[in-house]
């Protein structure tokens, strides 16, 4: 094992990190707005994917043009999550509200294998293609570029949140909803904007993954389980912490899959997921 | 005797302290009236005797043995109760389900222990409710389920956190009939209470605490004169 | 005042609604003979999968419905009974009828251990870690060689039926009675469970863990004696099924969908409520097998629709499940005011 492979395996794991950051801090911010996670999560980045695939498909646009539509479609699917279920179930008990998205992504999944069979599909020839070499590390263009978008959205969405008038209105709905209404803040718009928002982080990832990443039913689900355990080590409800939080699961990813076996990959981010869930419950980082 | 004596009991918040060195000990049998303004460090004071919160260091000792580090479930095991000033019934169970609950504690078999709530249930006052849902139940009502819950466990040491706090006027003196009689089963009692008038009348001593320190401790009378309370409790109290 | 607390203690301890009872009883006689009136294998079929699916869903009932612990991983103790009782059978000749401890046995170590770290967690955190688990399960397997990996385990046939193999080739009826024996026990052991000193105190932890502990209840024990029973439930389940269907792989026995399954039963049917995993198989699942024979190869994905969207409308419209419809009179938990 020569130092190069390992650097790889860091750089790997850092660009794959960025992208678990992102698409935590979307469901992050929908856990600090009103406390409910959202287990459709990977089922909507899923949606994001095949909302790349089909624009490229059918009017064969580069996934690279189709990230603005993909985010708009993304941030609309969030707007009608919250009017169709979210905002039923915001007084109910947790167990009610996890039972619910988390029917929430069953339904969305199996409509998908429905209309879409579970096949494998891949975009063909984007523009973004090829691999770089940087000293003795190779490094693909497309998940490059995926990544530094990530982390540019995840810049913006932080300033959003900590900077513009409407990300203090979010932050203070976060703290105190009824606080914020006194204030004149709504908090129904507010959590509407909190879904379009953390979806729309969702297709910026999505759109960005299309251009390299395996398009299919099922992809969602491996980077929800890492963006639940992102959030968890990030502390629920922080975003910046989720950005750590998502390079960590990164590394101990590709790391792990390096020195031991990549096919037990779930297995260490789990290992990590509960030694800091037992032993810093409130997360590795506080809250904002 | 004393039933419970706590020394230097500190516990700060990223800075803040909620409870500074506070000392006091209570004789068995006895009320003792805990006063003070909001975030004065009562409720603080609960739950670090209760094990509910860890304290950064002091002594407490019930009946001679140090409780101070133990579980709650532990320090309610020796008999020492609680009520809560953010009520917590358990909501979707009847009124006589709650209190059986506590009953279990010292009552194995199901029919002795629904015997014995229902007894604890009528000292309360509320036998017609027995079957009402705890979610059913007025604000008032609730106060005494989570009396007689914690009675049920046969305390020794009951602490009652603000028992007629946002209950309405009217609802008041039945309560604090009810901890006169309850003081009357020999169990000794802590209690929080905002109204001054309540304090002076049931206590034979008070605590009055001020921004986490323990600015009196005595007999409601001399408390009443004492200056510090006066300027920091009593007096907004009177402006009020 | 007195007379009042005499004619309170004189109450029976519950409320027992003689005609609820007869109904009951009326159904399990009925249930004992259906067979005997020559029903088709698709009825059996359908009969067994309803009896099996209830008392998964009990096995979850009683870590979510009672102690409050939602669990997103409940197929690996179902997994687990599976291969316990294929695996000792197929490598050492051990009847089911043991082995079938073994898995409860196996299970109720794993719950231990999963519990002890995890039911320290509350809420959200421990969902996600036993989500977590049930997927780490199937990984694990898929890539065990000593239970055949991902192509599993394919159970030796008996030439003939044989009730020491548990395994029946020429009539579903014996499996029908196997698993509606068990469905009675586990219903039956809840059922007792729910009226215990224990369920009292489980449903306690689950209302208010912080109240629970001022009444010198261990909430973190009495979590992980929850999360030990449900396992101890479901394990026994995973082996009967892998007697009845006799071909065993890690997408069948540790698929997700089996934890999603038996959380929508017990939703749909009223959770916290011994009645309900009954009511909630009983509807839903002539609903996905029947949806499974006219809407063909695509069936699994359609069934799941309906899932999904059962789940939602169920947690906006009646958090409380079907049973909620029943008027409360009927219950026994509502007793006479």
């Amino acid at each position: 094992m020569t130092s190069e492979i390992i650097l790889q395996a860091v750089v790997t794991g850092l660009m794959m990190g960025l992208i678990y950051a992102l698409i935590a801090a979307g469901l992050s911010l929908i856990f600090g707005l009103m406390e409910i996670v959202n287990f459709a999560h990977g089922e909507h980045l899923m949606l994001s994917m095949f909302s790349s695939f089909w624009l490229w498909s059918l009017f064969g646009l580069d996934p690279l043009f189709s990230i603005p539509i993909t985010i708009l479609l993304l941030a609309f699917c969030g707007i009608l999550t919250h009017y169709f279920l979210i905002r039923y179930i915001l007084k109910a008990k947790m167990l009610i509200q996890i039972c619910a998205t988390f029917g929430l992504s069953i339904f969305i999944r199996s409509i998908a294998q429905l209309l879409w069979t579970p096949d494998f599909r891949n975009v063909d020839k984007p523009l973004l293609e090829g691999r770089i070499e940087v000293g003795s590390v190779f490094i693909g263009q497309p998940q490059l570029y995926a990544s530094l978008v990530c982390l540019l959205a995840f810049i913006g969405l932080y300033l959003f949140v900590t900077k513009t008038e409407t990300g203090l209105a979010l932050q203070a709905t976060a703290q105190d909803r009824h606080a914020a209404e006194v204030l004149g803040i709504p908090s129904n718009k507010m959590f509407a904007i909190g879904w379009a928002i953390g979806l729309g982080c969702v297709g910026v990832a999505g759109g960005m993954m299309a251009n390299y990443f395996f398009i299919f039913t099922d992809v969602g689900i491996n980077f929800a389980l890492f963006a639940f355990v992102a959030v968890a080590l990030g502390g629920f409800g922080s975003i910046i912490g989720c950005l750590y939080a998502g390079i960590i699961i990164g590394l101990v990813e590709s790391l792990g899959g390096l020195l031991i076996d990549p096919s037990f990959k779930l297995l260490y981010v789990f290992v990590i997921y509960l030694l800091v869930v037992i032993y810093k419950p409130q997360g590795l980082f506080g809250r904002y | 005797m004393k039933i419970l004596s706590v020394e230097n009991l500190s516990r700060s918040f990223g800075g803040i302290k909620a409870n500074d060195n506070i000392s006091f000990e209570v004789e068995q049998g006895s009320i003792l009236g805990i006063i003070g303004p909001n975030g004065a460090g009562k409720s603080t004071l609960f739950d670090l005797i209760t094990g509910y919160t860890k304290a950064d260091n002091g002594k407490v000792k019930f009946f001679e043995k140090n409780i101070f580090g133990l579980r709650p479930d532990k320090i309610s095991n020796l008999g020492v109760g609680r009520t809560f000033q953010k009520l917590k019934p358990f909501a979707d169970q009847t009124l006589l389900e709650n209190v059986m609950i506590g009953a279990f504690v010292k009552e194995q078999n199901i029919k002795k222990a629904r015997d014995k709530a229902l007894e604890i249930i009528d000292f309360v006052d509320l036998i017609e409710k027995r079957h009402h849902f705890a979610k059913e139940l007025s604000t008032g009502q609730r106060k005494r389920l989570e009396m007689a819950r914690a009675m049920a466990i046969e305390p020794k040491l009951l602490l009652m956190d603000e028992v007629t706090g946002g209950v309405d006027q009217k609802t008041i003196p039945g309560l604090v009939d009810l901890i006169k009689k309850l003081k009357k089963t020999g169990v000794t009692i802590i209690t929080i209470e905002h109204n001054i008038n309540i304090i002076m009348e049931i206590s034979d001593n008070v605590l009055a605490l001020d921004q986490g320190k323990s600015i009196a401790f005595g007999p409601p009378r001399e408390i009443q004169k004492n200056k510090q309370v006066i300027d920091s409790y009593l007096g907004t109290f009177d402006a009020a | 005042m007195e007379s009042k607390l005499i004619t309170a203690k004189s109450e029976p301890l519950w409320n027992t609604n003689n005609r609820v009872i007869s109904i009951v009883c009326a159904l399990v006689v009925l249930l004992f003979v259906l067979p005997l009136f020559g029903l088709n294998s698709f009825y059996l079929h359908l009969f067994i999968m309803i009896f099996m699916h209830a008392a998964m869903a009990q096995s979850w009932n009683v870590i979510a419905g009672f102690s409050g612990q939602i669990s997103l991983g409940h197929g690996a103790f179902f997994g687990i009974g599976a291969y316990a009782t294929s695996f000792f059978y197929m490598q050492y000749g051990i009847t089911p009828w043991v082995s079938i401890f073994f898995g409860m046995f196996i299970s109720a170590v794993f719950a231990v251990l999963i519990g002890i770290p995890m039911l320290r967690l509350s809420g959200h955190y421990f969902a996600i870690a036993t989500l977590l688990i049930g997927i780490s399960f199937q990984v694990v397997f898929q890539r065990w060689d000593l239970v055949g990996a991902a192509s599993g385990l394919w159970v030796t046939m008996t030439p003939e039926d044989s009730w020491t193999a548990l395994q029946f080739h020429s009539s579903k009826v014996p499996y029908y009675y196997v698993f509606l024996i068990f469905f009675l026990i586990t219903f039956f052991v809840v059922w007792l469970l729910s009226r215990s000193k224990l369920g009292y105190r489980l449903r306690a932890v689950r209302d208010d863990p912080q109240a629970a502990l001022s009444l010198c209840i261990n909430v973190s024990n009495y979590k992980i004696i929850a999360y030990v029973i449900s396992a101890m439930i479901m394990a026994p389940m995973g082996s009967l099924f892998a007697q009845y269907i006799l071909i065993i792989d890690p997408d069948r026995v540790f698929n997700i969908e089996i934890s999603i399954i038996v959380l929508l039963i017990t939703v749909l049917g009223g959770i916290g409520n011994v009645w309900g995993p009954i009511i909630g198989a009983s509807i839903l699942i002539p609903i996905s097998e029947y949806s499974r024979i006219y809407l063909g190869g695509t069936g699994g994905a359609v069934d799941l629709i309906f899932y999904g969207l059962i789940l939602m409308i169920i947690c906006i419209f009646r958090p409380n499940g079907l049973i909620s419809f029943i008027p409360k009179k009927i219950l026994e938990r509502k007793k006479q005011r």
